[in-house]
C-alpha cells in the first residue's frame, strides 16, 4: 500500500466541514439531518483510517465504526420521525418557522 | 502514481464531489441521491482498506436503510413550493468561511505530524480480520458490552421512532 | 492444470502469457483480464436472461393448462428474440415533467443490481467471479440496491399510481429483509462461514434443506416477496394500480426492468440451490467413489448447479402461477407478526442445537435438526389453528349480534 495515512485523514476532515456547512446553513430540517449524516460518515472514515493503519490484528477501530453505525441509524429514525410528526401539526419543515412552543 | 493511489483519488473525488451536491443542490429528493453517492463511496473506501465487512454493512444500513429513509421521509413532507426558492440560509457565507477555516486548520494538524505520513502496513495472512471482528464484539473481555448497550439503544429508538410517528392522540 | 478441469485459471494464464509477452505492465494486463472476464460473466447472465424469457413463457402456459408460443421457431424457442424486436423499435416516451436523470437512470439500476449478484454465484469450485468472505451479506446489499432503483423510477415517472406502487413494493421489500437476513445466518451457523464456496463445502455431508427445512421454507417465501412477484406482487398489479412502479417505462426501458425481474428470480434460484441444496456438489460423497469422480469436473458441476437453480426458479413460478394476490397489510401484517418471529425463533435453535448436538455423528446431528425443525412447525401450527379459531369465534359472535339487533328492530 504506497497511501499516507494523512490521506485519509484529509478526506475525512474535507467530508467534515462539508457536512458542517450543509447543517449550519440548510433551511430545511431534513437536509440538516443530510449533514449530519455526512459528518457521521466523516468520522468513521477516521475510525477505520487508523484501525488500518496502526493495528490490524486488534479489531478496535471496526467495533467503534459498527456502534457509530448503529447510533447513526437510531438517529436517523428519531429524527425523521419527529420531522415527520412536527410536519403533520405545523404543515413545514423549515427549521427557522418551527420556532413557537406548544401553545 | 501507483494503482492504488489512482483509485483512491477517483475514490475521493466521488466523495467530495457528491457530498458538496448534497449540500447544494436545490431539490431535496436529488440531495437525498447524491448522498446515496457519497455513501456509496465510503463503502468503496472500506473495500480499499480492507475492512470488507464494513464495506458491506455500510451498503445495508446506510444505503439500504438510512437513505430510504430519507428519501420516503422527503416524500411524505413534500408541498410545492417547497423546492422552489433558496434552499440555504441569507447569511451562507459565514458557514462557509467557517468550514473553510476548520478544514485549514485540520489539514495543517494531520501535515504537522509526521507520524501520519507512513504507509500501512501489510495485515498478515494468519490474521482473520473477520473471525477477530466477530470474536471482538462478544467477548467479554472485548466489546460485548457496547455491543449489547447498541442493542438497547435501538429498541429504544424503535420504539420511539414507532411511536413518534403514529400520530396517535394520547 | 488444462483445460478441461480448471478453466477460468487456464485461460488467463494464457491470456497473461500473450498480453505481456505484447509488452504490456503486468498492473494492466490484470486490468484488462478483469475486465474480460467481467464482460463474459455479464454476457453469460444475459444470454440465459434471454432463454428465461421463453422458459417463463412455457411454463405458464403449460401452468394454465394450455401450449404457450409455438409458432416462432420450433417449440417457439425463437419468441424471446421477436419480444426484443418488439421493445426495442418502440417508440420511447418520456413522461412531460419526469425528471429526465432519474426516469433513465432507474432501470439500469434495477439490471445492474441483479448482475452485480453474478459476482459471488458459484458455478462450479472452479468456475465463479470472486470468493468473497461475506458473500451472504452481499446478497442482502444488492437487494437495497435494488429497492433504491424501484424509488427512483416512481418518483422520476411524476405519477401518483407510479409513486403509490414504489412505496408499497419498497415498504414491502425492505420489509422482507428482516425474515431474510436473519434466516441467512442459518446456513452461515452451519458452515461456520459466510463465503459461498465454504457452504457448498460444508454441504458435501448433507444438505441444508434437510438439516433446517423451515429455513428454506422461509427464505423462499422472503425471496419471493423481494422479486415483487405474486402472490406478493401487489406493487405492480394490473387489475389494481395499473403496473405500479413501471407505468410510464415504454420500450425497451421497460424490457429491462422485465428481463432484470425475471433473471432476479433466477439468481434467487441459484441461491437456493447453493444455500440449501448443495449447490454444485452435494452428492452426499458419492463423488469420491472411483467410479463417479467425474463428478468433480468443472463443467459438470456447473451444470448441475444450473439444473439445481433451474428447479428453484420453477419452484418460485409454481407459487406464481398457483397463488391470488395478498393484499398490503395482509402481506405487511404476515412479515411482522408471523414471519419474523418464526425466523428468530428458528435461529435460536439452530445456533443452540449446532453446539449441544456438535458431538453426535453425521446421521445424529442432522435427525436431530431435522426433528427441531418439525416440532417447530407443529407448535406453530398448533398456534395457528388456535389463532384462527379465535376469529372465527369472534366473527360468528358479531354475526349473531347483528342479526340480534336486526330482529329486535324489527
Amino acid at each position: 500500500m504506497s497511501i499516507p495515512l494523512s490521506w485519509y485523514l484529509i478526506l475525512a476532515a474535507a467530508l467534515f466541514s462539508i457536512g458542517l456547512f450543509g447543517v449550519l446553513s440548510r433551511k430545511n430540517a431534513i437536509a440538516i439531518l443530510l449533514g449530519v449524516e455526512l459528518m457521521l460518515n466523516a468520522v468513521n472514515i477516521n475510525l477505520v483510517a487508523f484501525w488500518r493503519y496502526t493495528d490490524p490484528a486488534k479489531m478496535t477501530g471496526q467495533v467503534f465504526a459498527i456502534i457509530v453505525f448503529a447510533v447513526a441509524a437510531a438517529e436517523v429514525a428519531v429524527g425523521l420521525a419527529l420531522i415527520i410528526s412536527v410536519y403533520r401539526r405545523r404543515n413545514t419543515v423549515i427549521a427557522d418557522e418551527i420556532d413557537l412552543m406548544k401553545w | 502514481m501507483t494503482a492504488d493511489q489512482i483509485i483512491f483519488l477517483l475514490c475521493a473525488m466521488l466523495i467530495l464531489g457528491s457530498a458538496l451536491m448534497v449540500v447544494i443542490t436545490r431539490k431535496l429528493i436529488h440531495a437525498a441521491l447524491w448522498l446515496v453517492a457519497t455513501l456509496f463511496g465510503v463503502a468503496i473506501l472500506y473495500a480499499i482498506l480492507q475492512a470488507g465487512f464494513l464495506a458491506v454493512v455500510q451498503v445495508v444500513v446506510y444505503i439500504g436503510a438510512i437513505a430510504v429513509l430519507f428519501i420516503f421521509a422527503v416524500m411524505l413532507t413534500r408541498r410545492e413550493m417547497l423546492d422552489k426558492g433558496v434552499q440555504t440560509r441569507s447569511t451562507w457565507w459565514l458557514p462557509a468561511i467557517l468550514g473553510v477555516l476548520i478544514l485549514t486548520g485540520l489539514v495543517f494538524i494531520i501535515i504537522g505530524q509526521p507520524a501520519f505520513g507512513r504507509s500501512a502496513g501489510e495485515i498478515p495472512a494468519s490474521v482473520d480480520t473477520l473471525r477477530n471482528l466477530g470474536a471482538a464484539l462478544v467477548s467479554p473481555d472485548a466489546y460485548v458490552l457496547p455491543f449489547e448497550v447498541a442493542s438497547i439503544l435501538l429498541l429504544a429508538a424503535l420504539v420511539g421512532a414507532v411511536y413518534v410517528a403514529s400520530g396517535n392522540k394520547k | 492444470m488444462n483445460f478441461l478441469n480448471d478453466p477460468i485459471n487456464f485461460i488467463s494464464g494464457w491470456m497473461r502469457d500473450l498480453l505481456t509477452g505484447w509488452g504490456l505492465s503486468n498492473g494492466l494486463t490484470t486490468a484488462i483480464i478483469y475486465f474480460i472476464g467481467i464482460t463474459v460473466l455479464i454476457i453469460f447472465a444475459m444470454t440465459l436472461d434471454i432463454i428465461l424469457v421463453w422458459v417463463e413463457r412455457k411454463v405458464v402456459a403449460r401452468f394454465q393448462d394450455r401450449l404457450g408460443p409455438n409458432r416462432i421457431g420450433p417449440f417457439g424457442l425463437i419468441q424471446p428474440f421477436a419480444d426484443i424486436i418488439k421493445l426495442v423499435i418502440k417508440e420511447d416516451i418520456t413522461p412531460a415533467g419526469a425528471d429526465k436523470l432519474l426516469y433513465n437512470l432507474g432501470p439500469v439500476l434495477a439490471i445492474a443490481s441483479v448482475i452485480i449478484l453474478w459476482a459471488i454465484l458459484p458455478l462450479s469450485s472452479k468456475i465463479f467471479g470472486v470468493d468473497l468472505n461475506v458473500a451472504v451479506l452481499y446478497l442482502v446489499a444488492a437487494g437495497a440496491l435494488g429497492t433504491l432503483s424501484i424509488i427512483m423510477g416512481g418518483w422520476a415517472s411524476n405519477n401518483k399510481y407510479a409513486l403509490l406502487g414504489a412505496f408499497r413494493m419498497v415498504a414491502n421489500m425492505i420489509s422482507y429483509e428482516i425474515p431474510m437476513v436473519v434466516v441467512l445466518l442459518i446456513p452461515t451457523i452451519l458452515a461456520n462461514s459466510m463465503s459461498v464456496q465454504d457452504i457448498t463445502q460444508a454441504q458435501s455431508g448433507m444438505w441444508f434443506a434437510i438439516l433446517s427445512p423451515l429455513a428454506l421454507i422461509i427464505f423462499l417465501i422472503s425471496a419471493i416477496a423481494e422479486l415483487g412477484r405474486s402472490p406478493f406482487d401487489l406493487n405492480e398489479a394490473e387489475s389494481e394500480i395499473v403496473a405500479g412502479f413501471h407505468i410510464e417505462y415504454s420500450g425497451m426501458k421497460f424490457g429491462l426492468f422485465y428481463a432484470g425481474e425475471l433473471l432476479h428470480a433466477f439468481t434467487f434460484g441459484g441461491f437456493i440451490a447453493v444455500l440449501f441444496f448443495g449447490g454444485y456438489g452435494g452428492f452426499f460423497g458419492l463423488e469420491k467413489v472411483g467410479l463417479f469422480s467425474w463428478l468433480n469436473n468443472p463443467f459438470v458441476q456447473a451444470v448441475v448447479f444450473l439444473a439445481k437453480a433451474m428447479f428453484g426458479y420453477w419452484v418460485i413460478m409454481w407459487i406464481k402461477y398457483s397463488m391470488p394476490r395478498i393484499r398490503i397489510d395482509h402481506m405487511l401484517a404476515f412479515n411482522w407478526k408471523f414471519l419474523t418471529p418464526l425466523a428468530l425463533v428458528v435461529l435460536v435453535n439452530t445456533a443452540i442445537l449446532s453446539k449441544v448436538l456438535a458431538g453426535l455423528p453425521n446421521w445424529g446431528y442432522a435427525l436431530g435438526m431435522f426433528f427441531s425443525n418439525i416440532v417447530i412447525g407443529l407448535i406453530t401450527i398448533e398456534i395457528l389453528r388456535a389463532y384462527g379459531r379465535k376469529q372465527r369465534k369472534a366473527e360468528g359472535n358479531l354475526t349473531l349480534q347483528s342479526a340480534h339487533n336486526q330482529e329486535q328492530a324489527v
